[in-house]
């Protein structure tokens, strides 16, 4: 009963999209004379708008709400149904062989939740039976091996906190700046804790023969999903993982298995992961030749380019999320490394002309996302902002123009140019590039 | 409470010790989990199906004629491709594009691009047909081979595709590829203030205005209006 006379009280008055135009000091004030306060009708949820259902109760204090196993799995709340991967539709043939977005404007730390991830498919996303699964290690050792999923999950677990990053991630932005967008600038980057066991540990299991230099790792996907690995990456920190963020892997990224590769780009971390070969050389895989290879200014180009390089993005504000008014705030963005643990992340508010060096947020982890802050007094006029990385290597994140430099407008991969965001006086941002 | 821990303490010594034991052993041997099942031959046959790109490693017994590929492709591939390799809407151009990796535009194809013959039917057999991969038979990977190389001429239309003649197919762009990366190739410096003149500062791109991006709220956007 009090439920409805508050929704029929509080919800006509006030057109969705309309702001009062009162600050907090002036609700305080005006609060006192209007006992009831309903009269300023504020969209319930919208923490800018004066709370108009005080001191009355609205209708989820007035009522018992859903029970523990209403949503066995559980869900977002239904106000964040916006907060979802997407893709860019003209960018690819179809969906099948494409990629989606990760919503990094909506995430606030360095994991990203396992529904978010982004996706990068080449021959859609298989459901695999993880009865039927087999890992089978062979090629240039000892004794040839296949593994069920039972087997695979027996060996010593580790956890580790890892990047993955398509290297294609601003591969829009090399002639200029194209889309006004944080999800679509940056989004083909997640963070996951990933949980499994050793790639050494396996290879130490089937004995690795003494003229083994390289690994071909390949999906039990459509496309077989193949690229080519040195031995000695995969005896350093590579894990083939059953588990993201403490659950099975998502059936997006790789259920019930694949390989992570640490700080390397993203396409080398097979998804469905069936097998391990061990050979001499490289397999010069299509996805190694004609993709994934970064073609230079000259007609040259570049193969078996993994690593991806120090990065970083403001991801408040930008141009999902614009400024409200002057005042005080907080920049925030992400910061990442494939060589190591991020050192020191500049921001700079005036397109790079001065700096000044944000905090970093622990844990500071290798080949992590890491978070950086910035308090920031906007005062209302044009700005330029600007993060700029550097890693525990000492290798500083480059503008556009360096990139442009080195490598032209062609290479489509390993864009970690500098970002800057476009802040008009109205709060407006927008993707730009400077010269 | 504190003598389960001791307890506990005592147990994962023992564990440790055994644990040590074990994988002294494996330093000699492999298997010392003993975890799984060795592999087979016949396993392994049924999922070798990688062919080395720079020398044809791993390629299967049987051939493809260039005459033999076009009627393969104009059933399993052409609906994409395109007849002649010119790709459909956004699907990959397969042939052409010889003399353009310096331009404004680009068009990296299996003639202008790859640097191995061989890759292409390690890709074909294990991707293609994009809906039902891994579908066809040697021979017929051979023959679309040989036919997709004809389109770009870098064979002649008398092609014969097998194990010994596919390795030997120089491909054009063989030689432009370098295969250790140079990176850093960047050397900026952390400068902290008066970096540039703000006088130089200018934008001179931007995103606004340009229609390309997708919503970011509300329901998928499939900008199907533009």
């Amino acid at each position: 009963m009090r439920s409805d006379l508050w929704r029929r009280i509080s919800l006509p008055s006030t057109p969705a999209g309309v702001r009062p135009e009162l600050g907090r000091r002036s609700f305080l004030g005006l609060g006192a004379a209007l006992t009831g306060s309903l009269a300023f009708g504020a969209r319930p949820g919208n923490a800018e708008s004066a709370p108009a259902s005080l001191p009355s109760d609205p209708p989820w204090s007035q009522s018992i709400g859903a029970g523990v196993v209403d949503r066995p799995y559980g869900r977002p709340a239904d106000t964040e149904a916006g907060v979802i991967r997407r893709n860019v539709p003209w960018l690819t043939a179809g969906t099948e062989s494409s990629v989606s977005f990760s919503p990094l404007q909506d995430l606030h730390g360095i994991i990203t939740p396992n529904g978010l991830f982004f996706e990068r498919h080449h021959a859609g996303r298989p459901d695999v039976d993880p009865d039927q699964h087999r890992l089978m290690i062979h090629g240039l050792v000892e004794r040839p091996l296949i593994l069920t999923m039972k087997d695979i999950v027996r060996f010593p677990q580790v956890s580790r906190i890892h990047f993955i990053e398509c290297p294609a991630n601003g591969g829009m932005e090399w002639r200029a700046a194209q889309l006004n967008s944080l999800q679509f600038t940056h989004g083909m980057i997640g963070c996951a804790e990933w949980t499994g066991v050793r790639l050494s540990t396996l290879l130490d299991e089937v004995g690795i023969k003494r003229e083994a230099k390289w690994v071909m790792v390949e999906g039990a996907d459509g496309a077989h999903m193949n690229r080519s690995l040195p031995l000695d990456k995969c005896l350093d920190d590579c894990l083939v993982v059953y588990a993201q963020n403490g659950e099975a892997l998502r059936p997006e990224q790789g259920y019930p298995l694949r390989l992570v590769v640490p700080g390397w780009e993203g396409n080398v971390n097979i998804k469905w992961l069936r097998r391990i070969k061990l050979g001499d050389r490289p397999w010069f895989s299509r996805e190694e030749t004609s993709k994934y290879t970064d073609l230079m200014p000259d007609g040259t180009a570049r193969g078996f380019t993994f690593l991806i390089d120090a990065k970083s993005v403001i991801t408040f504000p930008c141009p999902e999320k614009p400024l409200d008014r002057p005042g005080l705030y907080e920049i925030r963005g992400l910061a990442w490394s494939g060589s190591g643990k991020i050192k020191r992340v500049d921001v700079s508010v005036d397109g790079g002309v001065n700096w000044q060096s944000a905090r970093l947020h622990e844990p500071v982890l290798s080949k992590a996302l890491t978070k950086f802050t910035l308090p920031w007094r906007w005062e209302g006029g044009p700005s330029l902002l600007e993060s700029r990385a550097i890693d525990e290597t000492g290798y500083v994140q480059p503008t556009i123009e360096d990139l442009r430099k080195q490598r032209g407008t062609n290479s489509v991969y390993h864009n970690n140019a500098i970002q800057t965001w476009q802040v008009k006086p109205d709060g407006s941002v927008f993707d730009v590039q400077l010269a | 409470m504190f003598s389960s821990r001791r307890f506990g303490f005592g147990l994962g010594l023992a564990l440790v010790a055994g644990i040590m034991t074990a994988t002294a052993a494996a330093a000699d041997e492999p298997g010392h989990y003993g975890y799984g099942t060795t592999a087979t031959p016949a396993q392994m046959a049924g999922w070798d199906i990688d062919v080395r790109g720079d020398d044809g490693f791993g390629l299967p017994p049987g051939k493809g004629s260039v005459e033999r590929g076009a009627e393969v492709f104009a059933d399993q591939c052409a609906a994409c491709h395109g007849t002649f390799g010119e790709g459909e809407g956004r699907y990959p151009k397969l042939a052409g594009g010889t003399g353009t990796l310096r331009d404004d535009r680009p068009e990296p194809t299996v003639g202008s691009y790859w640097p191995f013959a061989s890759t292409l039917f390690d890709y074909i057999n294990r991707a293609m047909p994009f809906p039902a991969p891994h579908s066809l038979s040697a021979d017929d990977v051979y023959a679309l081979t040989a036919y997709i190389l004809n389109l770009n001429d870098v064979v002649a239309s008398d092609f014969v595709a097998d194990r010994v003649s596919l390795p030997k197919v120089k491909m054009p762009n063989r030689e432009n590829f370098t295969w250790t990366d140079p990176r850093p190739d960047t050397n900026a410096k952390p400068c902290m203030s008066a970096c540039v003149n703000p006088a130089d500062v200018k934008i001179t791109s931007t995103a606004e205005g340009r229609n390309l991006t997708p919503h970011t709220t509300g329901p998928l956007d499939t900008m199907q209006s533009q």
